[in-house]
């Protein structure tokens, strides 16, 4: 057991345990913060994966700014604990849960089954390739951030203009959903 | 022990999945449904860069760039309609927007 399996399962169950820690804690506040342990794990994992943009982009987009969010929200709204006036019963909770738990065991089964397919037999990963064929119409793995950025500016031209035009108009959407409007009130 | 596999990184992905799914049926407020699906897409994005780093191919590595963004996206506007919903019901609960029931 080398290093890279060690991180590999203390991250593992940092993930897996800050996300169900997330779901079953009971204040909002105390969920935000699992959820932010469960996405720097994942971000670690990122980095065993030898992705190591993606795992700082992670970080930063996840753990800086959406979960930033997140808290500003629920200490806004000021939301407490679930309190016990369940409208769910219990029946319902159990009912969902038993589903969710057979889907994952199902997964985890089939998974399990083909467990050699992809079971490589000399390191974690395949070697890099470094030959630079066809680089337009499949672009090689590399852990840089400049063959990234040429993937992004080549193949993926329009997906990102795209996402941007995507971002400007989700920007435009919050400001005006959250725009204070005097004939919104009397709609009601 | 055996040492890690591919196949580890997409059986941890899968929980991730399974977790966020949970989470989106058995929780009520809505704040945490939303981070359920953030928990969600993580877990996909962790299958994509292993198929991705299987298969030597950065376009696994981009796609998670594209999903991270749509899901900054999507937070944004989420939380925002959160707001304005609450400050017509007060309330953060899934059960209290039953808007077009009956």
């Amino acid at each position: 057991m080398n290093a890279v399996d060690l991180l590999f399962w203390l991250f593992a169950v940092l993930s897996v345990g800050g996300g169900l820690s997330m779901v079953f804690s009971r204040h909002p506040v105390s969920a935000a913060m699992f959820m932010i342990v469960s996405l720097v794990g994942v971000a670690a994992l990122f980095v065993l994966l030898e992705s190591f943009f993606l795992a700082i982009l992670q970080v930063l987009v996840y753990a800086g700014a959406v979960m930033v969010l997140f808290l500003f929200i629920i200490m806004l709204l000021d939301v407490g604990p679930e309190a016990g006036k369940g409208k769910l019963s219990h029946f319902k909770t159990g009912i969902f849960g038993l589903l969710a738990t057979v889907l994952l065991v199902g997964i985890l089964l089939t998974l399990g089954n083909s467990y050699d397919s992809l079971a490589l037999d000399q390191s974690i990963w395949p070697e890099l390739s470094e030959s630079k064929d066809g680089a337009s119409h499949s672009l090689p793995f590399s852990t840089k951030v400049s063959s990234f950025g040429y993937g992004l500016m080549t193949k993926y031209m329009l997906p990102i203009q795209v996402s941007g035009f995507m971002l400007l108009a989700a920007m435009v959407g919050v400001i005006i959903l959250s725009k204070k409007t005097p004939d919104r009130e009397d709609l009601k | 022990m055996l040492s890690v596999t591919p196949q580890h990184f997409l059986i941890l992905s899968f929980l991730l999945v399974g977790i966020g799914f949970l989470g989106l049926l058995i929780r009520r407020n809505v704040l945490l449904m939303l981070m359920s699906l953030e928990l969600m897409l993580n877990g996909i994005n962790v299958a994509l860069l292993t198929f991705s780093r299987v298969g030597s191919n950065l376009d696994g590595g981009i796609f998670v760039f594209f999903i991270m963004t749509v899901a900054a996206a999507e937070v944004a506007v989420g939380l925002a309609l959160l707001v304005a919903l609450y400050k017509k019901r007060n309330s953060v609960l899934s059960d209290d927007m039953g808007l077009l029931k009956n």
